[in-house]
């Protein structure tokens, strides 16, 4: 990921760390739906150790003056090093178990008090099972 | 039941553990070794977090795993025993000769260490380390997930797997 790192003019941004390509992926998405994936800084833990992820993640904080790092799985590489920055970063919110629509709502709302509560609430409310074909018209 | 797995993953619980690993095993506890994390209450938050509620977490250094081994090993459910390091499995390996297999799942590049496969990166002393396991007689293969063949260690050596 290669976003340049904002000015004072800039919305709030974060950092999107994930297995794989995942961060590249979403962000690509936001940017393709709202137009402000460059709020977002991403972090692809392949090939990292947990000290290079953790430094990882730290640049980019640091670098895009993140104020949420949105990390994929719960229990995962990204999620256990964003804590570990969190707790050298006073401010700094992580948010797991990241999905499109929560990001969508930080890149509309980021600069909002409890940006990423405010995300993390719409993203979970976003999750639902639909039914199948079930009352569909008849052919 | 024995332990399913004996693991060395510098990343120790995460994705592929809990989730790659732990499902497909049904794995009901994960024994996390390392004298660092054993001896941190942060440290053990922060991995507890990672792992899920029905899943069992113990933290154990190396001297307290030697000692409890055997009542982990004979359990009614399967589970694994994770590593950070070569050289702590390899201290675990001489205290507790119960271990057949060891899977070496994640030792990622740091200055130094040379590429064997996609997900492990050796340093000479590590290469002798884990030659070293090899030789007490223990199957030492590399594997990242349960879907991935294990690769021998003669074959990790060789950078075979590049």
């Amino acid at each position: 990921m290669t976003n340049s790192a904002p000015d004072s003019a800039d919305p709030p941004c974060a950092v999107v760390a994930g297995h794989a390509d995942f961060a590249a992926g979403v962000i690509s998405a936001v940017q393709q739906i709202v137009g402000t994936g460059h709020v977002f800084r991403g972090v692809n833990n392949a090939a990292l150790d947990a000290a290079g992820l953790e430094h990882a993640i730290a640049a980019a904080v640091a670098d895009s003056h993140a104020t949420v790092v949105f990390t994929d799985l719960p229990g995962g590489s990204c999620t256990i090093a964003a804590r570990r920055v969190a707790r050298a970063t006073p401010g700094l919110a992580v948010v797991t178990g990241a999905n499109l629509v929560m990001l969508l709502d930080f890149a509309l709302n980021g600069a909002a008090a409890a940006a990423a509560e405010h995300a993390a609430e719409k993203g979970r409310a976003a999750i639902a099972v639909v039914e199948g074909m079930e009352g569909a018209r008849a052919h | 039941m024995p332990i399913e797995l004996y693991r060395i993953d510098d990343r120790l619980i995460h994705g592929q553990v809990v989730v790659g690993w732990g499902q497909p095993l049904d794995v009901a506890f994960i024994v996390l070794v390392d004298d660092t994390v054993a001896a941190s209450d942060w440290e053990q938050d922060l991995y507890r977090m990672g792992a899920p509620p029905e899943m069992e977490l113990f933290f154990e250094s190396v001297t307290s795993a030697i000692a409890r081994i055997g009542a982990y090993q004979s359990r009614a459910e399967p589970g694994i025993v994770l590593t950070a390091d070569i050289e702590t499995m390899c201290r675990l390996a001489e205290g507790a000769p119960g271990i057949t297999r060891v899977n070496v799942g994640g030792i990622h590049h740091r200055e130094g260490r040379k590429a064997k496969l996609r997900y492990v990166f050796l340093t000479a002393d590590e290469e002798t380390r884990l030659q070293a396991l090899a030789n007490r007689g223990i199957a030492v293969t590399a594997q990242d997930v349960p879907s991935a063949p294990p690769v021998p260690l003669t074959e990790v050596l060789a950078g075979a797997g590049l």
